[in-house]
C-alpha cells in the first residue's frame, strides 16, 4: 500500500534509497544533499537497511569506492552536489567508460567561485558530456520515483550506463511537497534483484577492468557508449510506462504544458517548471497563447521530441540556469538551437540565463520572459541571442 | 610463518609472462613473489602506473586473478569498495569463498597522489593489503621526482646544472605515516630478499583489518642501472640499511632481516646513475651526511625494535 508523506527532496531521495536498498552507499557529506547521507546512515544504525554504508573521506573516493563495489558484483548508490560532483569529475567519466551501473543523486548547485551554496545546474551542465544518464525532477515527488527507475536504467541490458538523478538544491532538496511512497515490496519488485555482469568476486572467471587501450581500440570502446546512450532513450520510455502502470505516475523524456496551439513557450529543467506553468496559466487567462516544455531527460538528448514539440511555435525561450562561458549563453539554449538546424520551420530562439547562485525566479519574472517573446514575435527576430533574467547590469 | 620454495614453484603462475614492463624491473619480480605466497583467493585493484600499463594492453591481460584498475590516486579507495560489497555479498550468502583483497600503487600513487584515499581506507578499517612498489620517482612519465624520491637522487624535474643539485628534500617517511595510522601490519620489504618479502605478504594477507606493505623496488631506467643489476640494487639496499627490512605488528617494532656487517652507503650509490654525481671528491661533505642520517634512522630503528624471533635465513 502507497502512504501520503509530507516530505524534502533530500527525504524522499534517502526513502527511495531505503527501498531500493542497495548492497552499499558510499557518500560524502555536501550542502545541499548533507540530509540524504544522515538520513540514509540512520537506516543503517536503526537496522532498517543491510546495506553496507560506507563514510568515504572525500567524493573522489565515493565514485572510486562506487565503481570498486559494482565491479565487484554489487549494487551501489551515492549522492552529491556541487564541488562534491566537480571533484568526482575524474571518476564520472570512468565509471561511465567501464560501463558501470552506479545511481546517484545530485542536489543541484551552484559551482566556486564565488562560494556559493544555492541552487543551480552548473554542476551537474558541466558533467553532461561525462557518458552519465541525466534526468531533472521537478517535483519531491518527482525525486523519489525517478531514483526508482534510474535503477533500472542504469541496468537495463542494452544501457549498463550510470545516471544521475538531479533536483535543484533548496527549492526542492529542502521544500516540503506531498509525496505519495510505495510499499517496499512493490519498489523491490519493480528494481528486481541485482544481475551483475563479470563480478570481480567471480574467482572462477578472473576478469580484468580497467585496460590501457590505445589507437587500435579506444574509439570502438567510445562508440559503443554512443550505441548505449541512444539505447537509453527507449529504456527511460520503456521503464517509464512500466513505472506508470505500478504508480499511476507517468514521465516522460520531455513534459509539454499547454503546448497545444501556443504561440510562444517556455523551455526549461527542474522546479522552475511549475513557476513557469502557473504563470502560463495566468497567461492563458489574459489570452496570451502560452506553453511550457519541460526536458526531463537531458542526456541522452531527446532531440526528436523536442523538435516535434517546439516546431510549430513562433518564439521559445530557453531557460538556462548555468552559463556555458562560451559567449553565446547556456548549454540548454545552445543545444536546443542545434536540434533545428536541420528543420525547414524553427521558432525564434531566445536563451535566458537565470537563477544563478539560487537567484529566485517568481511569476513576474517568467512574465518578463514571455514579454521578450511577444517583443521578438512582433519584430520577427532576436534583438539579442542571450537574456539574462533578475540581474543588475 | 616459514614460506616453502619448493610448494610455491610448483603453483602455477598468477602474473603471466608477455607483459611490456622492462627487461630486469623489480616490479614484475615483485608482484610475482607476492603472487606466488598469496594462499586464498584474491581481487587486485591496481592505480595507474607502469604496473597497470605494462600489464594491461588490451585486449591482452597479464592478471590470472580478478583486476581493476580505475585511476591513480585511487587505489585504496576502489578497493574500499570491493571489500565493501564483498562483505555485503557474504551476508547474503552469494560468495562463499575466503576472498582476500590487494590494492597496488607506486610511490607516485601511494606517497602522493593517493595518500588521502590510503590514509581513509585505513582509517575505515577495510580488510586489505596495500603494497607500494617504492621506485622513487614517477618512472611511468620519465623519471620526475616524487615525495618518495632519495635526497641527493638526480631526477627529470630535479635535474643537475650549474644550480641543481638533484633532489635536496629528504624522502617522506611513508612507512611511518602508516604505522601512525595504528593499522595491526605494516612492514617494508625488498625483492632481494624474497623470502622475507613473501613471509611478509602472507602474515599480511592473514591480518584481519588493514595491512601495508612497502617494497623498494629496482627501475632500470630510472635509477640508471643495467637489467641485470636490479636484484643486486635491492639487496644493496638493504645491506647498507639504505632500506631497512623490518615490521610493526600492532605497534610492535621488529627488524627482520640484520646484515651481518653493514656496508657503506656508497656502494648502493656507486651503483645507479642517478647518483653517481654523489661521489664526486667535492661531494664528500653530503656524502657523509647521507650516510650519517641512514645510521641515525637505523640505530633509531634498532632501539625501538624486539628481538628477533627468528633469523631469517637469505639466499
Amino acid at each position: 500500500m502507497a502512504i501520503r508523506v509530507a516530505y524534502t527532496g533530500n527525504g524522499a531521495c534517502a526513502q527511495a534509497m531505503r527501498q531500493v536498498e542497495p548492497h552499499m552507499v558510499a557518500a560524502y557529506p555536501i550542502t545541499p544533499q548533507t540530509e540524504v547521507v544522515e538520513e540514509f546512515a540512520k537506516f543503517v544504525a536503526d537496522g532498517k537497511v543491510k546495506t553496507k554504508f560506507l563514510p568515504v573521506e572525500s567524493e573522489h573516493s565515493a565514485m572510486s569506492a562506487c565503481i570498486g563495489g559494482v565491479a565487484a558484483g554489487g549494487r551501489v548508490m551515492t549522492t552529491t552536489a556541487s564541488q562534491g560532483l566537480a571533484y568526482m569529475w575524474e571518476m564520472l567519466y570512468i565509471a561511465s567508460g567501464l560501463r558501470l551501473p552506479i545511481v546517484m543523486g545530485v542536489a543541484n548547485r551552484a559551482l566556486s567561485a564565488p562560494i556559493n551554496i544555492h541552487g543551480d545546474h552548473s554542476d551537474t551542465m558541466g558533467a553532461r558530456d561525462s557518458g552519465w544518464v541525466q534526468l531533472y525532477c521537478k517535483t519531491v515527488q518527482e525525486v523519489y520515483d525517478t531514483l526508482i527507475q534510474a535503477v533500472r536504467i542504469a541496468e537495463h541490458d542494452e544501457v549498463r550506463l550510470p545516471v544521475m538523478v538531479c533536483y535543484d538544491g533548496f527549492s526542492v532538496s529542502h521544500s516540503l511537497m506531498d509525496l505519495e511512497v510505495l510499499a517496499e515490496e512493490q519498489v523491490k519488485g519493480f528494481v528486481g534483484r541485482f544481475t551483475p555482469r563479470y563480478p570481480l568476486l567471480d574467482i572462477a572467471n578472473p576478469v580484468t577492468y580497467g585496460p590501457l587501450a590505445l589507437y587500435d581500440f579506444y574509439f570502438e570502446y567510445r562508440r559503443q557508449q554512443v550505441e548505449a546512450m541512444a539505447t537509453a532513450e527507449r529504456a527511460v520510455r520503456e521503464i517509464a510506462e512500466e513505472y506508470a502502470s505500478l504508480s499511476g505516475r507517468r514521465y516522460s523524456a520531455v513534459e509539454a504544458y499547454r503546448l497545444d496551439n501556443a504561440e510562444v513557450a517556455l523551455v526549461s529543467l527542474g522546479s522552475t517548471a511549475s513557476t513557469i506553468e502557473y504563470a502560463v496559466d495566468r497567461l492563458r487567462d489574459e489570452g496570451v497563447a502560452a506553453g511550457a516544455l519541460r526536458i526531463r531527460t537531458f542526456r541522452p538528448f531527446p532531440k526528436d521530441a523536442i523538435r516535434e514539440a517546439l516546431e510549430p511555435l513562433k518564439a521559445v525561450a530557453v531557460m538556462d540556469r548555468s552559463e556555458s562561458l562560451s559567449g553565446w549563453g547556456g548549454p540548454v539554449g545552445i543545444e536546443v538551437k542545434a536540434a533545428f538546424y536541420e528543420t525547414e520551420a524553427r521558432p525564434l530562439l531566445l536563451d535566458v540565463v537565470y537563477g544563478l547562485g539560487g537567484r529566485d525566479v517568481g511569476v513576474d519574472d517568467v512574465r518578463e520572459v514571455f514579454g521578450e517573446l511577444k517583443k521578438a514575435t512582433d519584430a520577427g527576430k532576436m534583438s539579442d541571442p542571450v537574456y539574462y533574467l533578475s540581474l543588475r547590469e | 610463518m616459514v614460506v616453502n620454495l619448493k610448494k610455491f614453484t610448483n603453483k602455477p603462475e598468477l602474473f603471466t609472462g608477455g607483459h611490456r614492463l622492462c627487461a630486469g624491473c623489480g616490479i614484475a619480480t615483485i608482484i610475482r613473489q607476492v603472487l606466488m605466497a598469496v594462499e586464498n583467493p584474491v581481487v587486485i585493484s591496481n592505480a595507474t602506473g607502469c604496473l597497470e600499463v605494462g600489464s594491461s594492453i588490451y585486449p591482452y591481460t597479464s592478471w590470472k586473478v580478478p583486476w581493476i584498475h580505475s585511476a591513480f590516486e585511487n587505489s585504496a579507495a576502489t578497493i574500499s569498495g570491493v571489500e565493501t560489497v564483498y562483505q555485503a555479498l557474504r551476508e547474503e550468502g552469494k560468495v562463499a569463498e575466503n576472498i582476500r583483497f590487494i590494492a597496488i600503487g607506486g610511490d607516485g600513487g601511494t606517497y602522493d597522489i593517493g595518500l588521502q584515499a590510503l590514509s581513509g581506507a585505513l582509517e575505515r578499517g577495510h580488510n586489505f593489503t596495500y603494497i607500494c612498489y617504492d621506485n622513487e620517482a614517477y618512472m611511468n612519465t620519465g623519471m620526475q621526482r616524487s615525495s618518495a624520491s632519495a635526497y641527493g637522487s638526480w631526477t627529470t624535474t630535479t635535474p643537475l646544472g650549474k644550480v641543481g643539485r638533484g633532489k635536496t628534500i629528504r624522502k617522506k617517511p611513508l612507512t611511518d605515516i602508516v604505522v601512525a595510522h595504528r593499522i595491526p601490519y605494516v612492514a617494508q620489504a625488498a625483492p632481494g630478499h624474497w623470502r622475507d618479502l613473501m613471509t611478509k605478504v602472507q602474515k599480511a594477507l592473514a591480518t584481519e583489518g588493514p595491512s601495508f606493505l612497502n617494497i623498494l623496488q629496482p627501475c632500470v631506467p630510472g635509477w640508471r642501472i643495467e637489467p641485470h643489476a636490479s636484484m643486486k640494487a635491492a639487496k644493496l639496499a638493504v645491506e647498507t640499511c639504505y632500506w631497512p627490512l623490518y615490521e610493526v605488528v600492532d605497534g610492535v617494532y621488529r627488524v627482520t632481516v640484520k646484515p651481518k656487517q653493514k656496508k657503506p652507503l656508497a656502494e648502493y650509490l656507486e651503483l645507479q646513475g642517478r647518483f653517481r654525481h654523489l661521489l664526486a671528491e667535492e661531494q664528500q661533505p653530503l656524502l657523509d651526511e647521507l650516510q650519517a642520517d641512514v645510521d641515525a634512522v637505523w640505530e633509531a630503528l634498532l632501539n625501538k625494535s624486539a628481538p628477533a624471533e627468528t633469523k631469517t635465513k637469505e639466499e
